[in-house]
């Protein structure tokens, strides 16, 4: 087991360069100049070239890289010489923008992206695999059609719809719940969890009507073909309760796709939900992504995509340490 | 185990026996049935079977593949209960009626008084759990013990069936084992609680030839030391007249003949039956060539109006004109010795003869 952490480790590692050499090159291929961004409007030759000697921008590709990755390892200087300035460990680069440690931009908008979630996430592995095991085990009767139907529907729901209408119902007709605020981003805050709370319910409803209805889809799938396991037989042949058949013989072995899943979107979510932050102005990493992205500031583009590349694969790090958990067969290899 | 050397001392079938006396069998089936509503019609898996068992015997259930023997097993161990299949009939087991018993009560018996036996026990036995776990789960259903003493049960049942150092075995799972101490494990599982009647459907099937005889001697013996009645379903003829006191061939979810094994390998009664034994391969054949019997099993869906074995039948013709094709014939039992078909016993015998 932890030789199999080991290795993962060392592929996480390896898979980390590769990514942010290739976000690298994009940035490099594409059409945005940072430099011109920078130097604002009243622009010359000159300026321009002082501001890519300022960015960096003026040494080669390769250098370039290897600089920055070396800020991922120990502080480094930064800025044109004679005007240069620290950027502390771990280094991330400076905005273009703005100039500020990309850690810091970082450090602000994760938590907010993590309010989404963990909410959004808890929401929907509940209510999809609870829905999804109620319809496999009533497979064929009209509950198990009213919930393949309803997620049915949730499944072609885009998230401004869903997002939109949810405001519009529960915030501006009902005032039923408070628009979104920025001055919330965690549960032990000054405002306490159920502030928390209201304060994403709706981003999390809007995550998880989309999320639930693929949840439910596969987990009802693979608990019907599950349920007709030879193994179930042997475990009803046993005269085991029907409790103990569903949840310790079946559940365990129909879950491990659904684990898989919840991987994937656990990882792609914490990279920052782009369209649910942007419809509920929740300044998270996608937000913060999406603004970088359009003003061409290669470290904040850089630094968000490698995190969320890295939340992705520790994800499927996990997941692999889940199903060795789970399935004693994976310990093997 | 290819050879038909029926065991010594078979027993008949007592249905007879206990009918003129008027009491009740162990295992007493009566006009069961099984159907099963899909897209396409009515499947009729099982028609009208009857047999009765008695403690410490051995019954073979032969047939082809989709003849209704693994769903007659199923419907005994009460396991069709809660699916859209109908069950029907009566399957009297220590007066207990199997078919209309509710699920709950089902349950107390299966595993303590009804174990069962599948046929591949790779995929019967569950992968994430313990081999000795999934054993002592049985065993802790059905009893009021400790975790430590179902541990015990479980590594002396695993000794029983002859599990080298069971106690190191009971923490494998069942990827670890080869494919007949796997089925060995089963057979544990299926014995911890001591079962009255074991159920085994096609037990050896999925094992390979040299595994096979061991696993039969096994349950052989197993059941001798339990005294327990046993229900061996099963393709190869070759088992059954290794291990069986009585016989019943199905066809099309009915009973065609039934009897003691060693009428129904010396003194036939059935076209079906002479057909089956006819293709068994021999090691004395000179041919080479297999004979099978010609045609395809009947559709379930739609089964004919007489015979329902008519259609392959090459003797058919001999009962007269349109008679098998027509008329469905009666199980007629005499002396233990049941059949289902219009010709008489000279004509079979002048069949059986010039074969």
């Amino acid at each position: 087991m932890i030789r199999f952490i080991f290795r993962r480790t060392g592929s996480l590692i390896l898979l980390l360069v590769a990514v942010s050499f290739i976000t690298f090159t994009l940035f490099q291929l594409g059409p945005a100049d940072p430099a011109s961004a920078a130097c604002g409007q009243e622009c010359t030759p000159e300026r321009i070239a002082e501001a890519r000697v300022a960015l960096g921008m003026d040494h080669p590709f390769l250098i370039q890289y290897i600089d920055y990755m070396r800020g991922l390892v120990s502080p480094r200087m930064i800025g044109a010489p004679g005007a240069e300035s620290i950027c502390q460990w771990p280094c991330l680069g400076k905005s273009f923008q703005t100039n500020e440690n990309v850690s810091d931009i970082i450090a602000r908008s994760l938590p907010y992206t993590l309010s989404m979630a963990v909410g959004a996430l808890v929401l929907w592995t509940v209510s999809g695999v609870g829905l999804g095991l109620l319809a496999a085990l009533r497979k064929g009767s009209a509950t198990d059609k009213f919930i393949v139907g309803a997620a049915s529907v949730g499944v072609s729901l885009p998230i401004p719809v869903t997002g939109l209408f949810l405001l519009l119902v529960f915030v501006n007709q009902l005032h039923l719940l408070p628009f979104t605020t920025n001055e919330i981003n965690s549960p032990f805050g000054p405002q306490g969890p159920g502030a928390w709370v209201l304060n994403y319910f709706l981003p999390w409803v809007a995550l998880a009507v989309l999320f639930s209805a693929a949840y439910i889809r596969v987990t009802r799938t693979n608990m019907i073909e599950t349920f007709s396991e030879d193994f179930i037989r042997t475990a009803r042949a046993k005269g085991l309760a029907p409790r103990t058949v569903t949840f310790k013989h079946g559940v365990r072995a129909g879950i491990t796709p659904v684990v898989t899943m919840l991987g994937m979107d656990i990882g792609l979510l914490l990279g920052g939900a782009v369209l649910t932050e942007q419809i509920f102005s929740v300044p998270g990493l996608g937000f913060t992504a999406v603004r970088a992205a359009i003003s061409g500031d290669l470290p904040v583009t850089m630094a968000i995509t490698m995190l969320a590349a890295f939340f992705v694969i520790v994800a499927n790090v996990v997941v692999d340490l889940a199903y060795a958990a789970i399935d004693p067969r994976v310990r093997l290899q | 185990m290819t050879q038909l050397q029926p065991s010594p001392g078979g027993q008949p079938a007592t249905r007879t026996a206990h009918q003129a006396a008027g009491t009740a069998a162990f295992l007493d089936v009566r006009n069961l049935s099984v159907k099963f509503p899909t897209d396409d019609g009515l499947v009729s898996a099982v028609n009208g079977m009857d047999f009765s068992l008695e403690r410490g015997q051995t019954l073979g259930i032969v047939g082809e593949s989709g003849s209704g023997k693994s769903v007659t097993s199923q419907a005994l161990m009460g396991l069709l209960k809660g699916t859209s299949a109908r069950v029907t009939g009566q399957a009297l087991f220590q007066g207990k009626d199997l078919v209309t018993l509710p699920e709950s009560g089902m349950r107390q018996l299966r595993g303590r008084n009804i174990g069962m036996i599948f046929q591949d026990p790779l995929s019967a036995l569950h992968p994430f759990f313990t081999v000795g776990h999934q054993i002592a789960e049985a065993y802790l259903v059905h009893n009021k013990a400790s975790k430590k003493q179902a541990r015990a049960a479980a590594v002396d049942m695993l000794g029983r069936v002859g599990i080298p150092s069971p106690e190191q075995r009971y923490d494998e799972y069942p990827h670890h084992f080869s494919g007949g101490m796997r089925q060995r494990a089963m057979i544990a599982m299926a014995l911890i609680c001591e079962p009255e009647l074991l159920i085994a459907d096609e037990p050896t099937t999925a094992l390979d030839v040299t595994v096979q005889a061991q696993i039969l001697d096994l349950m052989s013996e197993l059941q001798q030391e339990t005294n327990s009645a046993l229900i061996l379903i099963t393709h190869d003829l070759g088992v059954v007249a290794e291990v069986c006191d009585s016989v019943l061939v199905m066809y099309g979810g009915q009973c065609v003949e039934s009897g003691p094994v060693d009428e129904i390998f010396y003194d036939t009664q059935h076209p079906y039956t002479l057909g089956l034994l006819k293709s068994m391969p021999t090691l004395s054949s000179s041919s080479g060539r297999l004979n099978p019997i010609p045609g395809q099993p009947p559709s379930l869906l739609d089964l004919p109006k007489g015979c329902i074995f008519s259609a392959r039948c090459e003797y058919a013709a001999l009962a007269g004109d349109g008679v098998c094709a027509g008329q469905r014939p009666e199980l007629v039992v005499e002396d233990g010795h049941g059949k289902r078909c219009h010709l008489s016993g000279p004509q079979i015998v002048t069949i059986r003869n010039t074969r």
